[in-house]
């Protein structure tokens, strides 16, 4: 059973802080969503979690295992990170792409198995036609979707995936949405997504982490996290959240010159 | 003209996108899985193509001189030779010793060149990454004319001026390494590192130029336009050995390199230590390139080029990439050493050939690529 647990951690940056004494335990399989404005320390926190960042002070446990004490090639062999963008110079095709996130496990050769995982988790993100294009040829929502397939070919344990369907159109948001939720139960596996869709998110999350000024303000099932009062303190926004299909669904009064709108200032940065 | 369509009609044979017939009732993963096998074995036939070319490029290119063999006694006459059973004294001698010190040593150097050209670009993101953008080659020039004009040897006599040549040219690694104690070096900084270490350099050797004698300003002008006429069999073994040990630990880092591609984030969390790899990416390059170029001075624009052209017809996987490119870097060398002694009918500087014919025939294949390719 995959286990993170992270105890009092905080990272900051020279004088900076960006978040500090965050306690989080996720026991079992699920799709987590983290939640939260821009620059609260989302993706800081996601990369303090599979060590590309080293804590500041406090510690993580994957699996039970403390990962100061872990090399990085140890975390690699569970641990998948799908970052918000990829800045290629020189790319590879679609396949050879994938082919990447099978590294920790075969090293430098490539084995006919890590071919037909790669087209597998090509087939599964929808991109099979597109699995000899060049990687820099294709849309942003497109590499977004490669970059997921390169992510579940490492066969993770605990999959970390920074906005995942920030640039993806709406069938493709609930698709890779829908497609994580049942991957998390299926495979027995942590899947953690930072989203900014608060609908998208609690729509399929199992279990919500709302992010803001670098603490951790709320943490539960979607029906406890997205509330009017939580998007208000937290976004600035006025919103009003109803039950659709037995989740919450928020409806936002953003535009002040329509009757009822109205619009808090915006969260810090 | 007649090269663009050549290129264009390669270019399109061997697409990376080119289609694969699909099977009855086949599902998209086999699809796929047969797709790459085809692409794979698309570039294994590039690979051999360029192998075949190579060894053509040398034959011709051992006929070329005064004393007339044919091509096929060429190859006869290497095989009579390494199996010990030589028949023909006088061919033996033309080819084995005239003849094929400066050929091994074109072929060398290129492998080298090629192998640590395409590992700079791709280690430091940048397509204009190469041993001058990096300070390699202004450290060695500055290096053998400190030997040649004041007379600053390191150890004396001939491997004096080499050694002066790789130790300097060695300083921008070295550098990278030391700065990396305080700060981390990312690929922008490397070159940055690099071009200013060439710019004091520079300065520092055209100051030394001025001060020198004619003669020693004179010898240190033919040094640093790159010769290969003048290695000779006791040398061959060195250089030799420069150029292949980087080529197979390159390669043996080749996918490690691919991953530094995407982002140093994403690497790490395929549990590469990137710094790590980085530094040691630099120390292998420097020293291929330094190795090279002290032996033979300055040679231009294969380093740049070779990764370029060779990307075009097996594209970014470093794995093939980097053989590929050595590969390239070899042809380039052959053709631009065959090219000048069929204009000029005597071997040239191979330095000022390469770039006169290196940039062109570049300029040639950036006009005539559709395709982005980098």
């Amino acid at each position: 059973m995959p286990s993170l647990r992270t105890q009092g951690l905080g990272v900051a940056y020279g004088g900076n802080r960006v978040f500090e004494d965050i306690n989080i335990s996720i026991d079992g399989p699920g799709l987590v969503g983290i939640l939260g404005p821009n620059g609260v320390g989302k993706s800081t926190f996601m990369n303090a979690i599979n060590k590309v960042i080293t804590p500041s002070e406090g510690k993580v446990y994957l699996n039970g295992r403390d990962t100061s004490e872990m090399s990085y090639r140890d975390i690699a062999r569970f641990v998948a990170y799908v970052p918000a963008q990829s800045k290629e110079t020189f790319s590879m095709s679609v396949i050879d792409t994938v082919l990447m996130g099978r590294y920790p496990v075969s090293g430098i050769s490539t084995t006919d198995n890590d071919v037909r995982i790669a087209a597998k988790c090509i087939g599964m993100m929808n991109v099979s036609d597109l699995a000899m294009r060049r990687f820099n040829e294709l849309s942003a929502g497109q590499h977004q979707r490669v970059m997921i397939a390169r992510g579940l070919a490492q066969e993770p344990e605990i999959m970390l995936l920074d906005e995942p369907t920030s640039n993806l159109d709406i069938y493709h948001q609930i698709y890779v949405m829908r497609l994580l939720r049942d991957l998390a139960r299926e495979r027995g596996i942590i899947v953690l997504a930072i989203c900014h869709d608060l609908n998208v998110a609690a729509k399929f999350s199992d279990r919500l982490i709302l992010f803001s000024e670098g603490k951790v303000v709320q943490d539960g099932p979607p029906s406890e996290v997205i509330t009017s009062g939580n998007i208000r303190e937290v976004y600035g926004v006025d919103a009003d959240v109803v039950q659709v299909d037995g989740r919450p669904y928020a409806v936002y009064h953003a535009d002040p010159q329509t009757p009822g709108g109205s619009m808090g200032t915006a969260p810090s940065d | 003209m007649k090269t663009d369509g050549i290129l264009k009609t390669i270019s399109e044979k061997v697409r990376l996108d080119r289609t694969v017939e699909r099977a009855e009732g086949e599902s998209d993963e086999e699809y796929v899985y047969r797709e790459y096998r085809a692409s794979w074995h698309s570039k294994m036939v590039f690979l051999a193509l360029f192998l075949a070319l190579f060894f053509v490029l040398i034959g011709y290119k051992v006929t070329l001189g005064e004393y007339d063999i044919g091509f096929g006694d060429v190859y006869s006459t290497i095989w009579h030779h390494l199996t010990g059973d030589i028949v023909d004294a006088g061919d033996d001698n033309v080819v084995w010793d005239q003849r094929m010190p400066r050929v091994l040593t074109a072929i060398i150097v290129g492998i080298g060149l090629g192998a640590a050209g395409a590992a700079m670009q791709s280690m430091m993101k940048n397509p204009l990454a190469d041993p001058y953008t990096t300070g390699i080659s202004s450290g060695a020039l500055f290096g053998a004319t400190l030997a040649m004009t004041l007379g600053v040897f390191i150890i004396d006599g001939y491997y004096g001026r080499v050694l002066n040549a790789f130790v300097f040219a060695m300083v921008p690694a070295l550098l990278i390494i030391l700065l990396s104690k305080w700060k981390r070096p990312t690929p922008a900084m490397m070159i940055l590192v690099g071009i200013s270490i060439m710019f004091i350099f520079n300065a520092f050797q055209s100051y030394m130029m001025l001060r020198a004698d004619p003669n020693s300003v004179s010898a240190v002008y033919t040094w640093s336009v790159g010769s290969i006429g003048m290695t000779t069999w006791d040398q061959i073994p060195v250089i030799l050995v420069f150029s292949f040990a980087g080529l197979i630990i390159l390669c043996m880092m080749s996918r490690t390199i691919n991953a530094l591609n995407s982002g140093d984030e994403y690497a790490k969390s395929l549990g590469i230590n990137v710094d790590r790899v980085r530094m040691l990416c630099m120390l292998v390059i420097s020293m291929v390139a330094a190795g090279i170029v002290s032996f033979t001075g300055i040679i231009g624009f294969i380093g740049l080029v070779s990764p370029h052209i060779a990307r075009i017809f097996v594209g970014s996987d470093n794995r093939i990439l980097f053989p590929a490119s050595a590969l390239m870097g070899a042809c380039l060398m052959l053709i631009c050493d065959i090219v000048a002694f069929l204009l000029l009918g005597k071997n040239m500087q191979i330095g000022i050939v390469t770039a006169m014919i290196g940039g062109p025939l570049f300029l040639a294949i950036l006009m005539a690529q559709k395709k982005e390719v980098w």
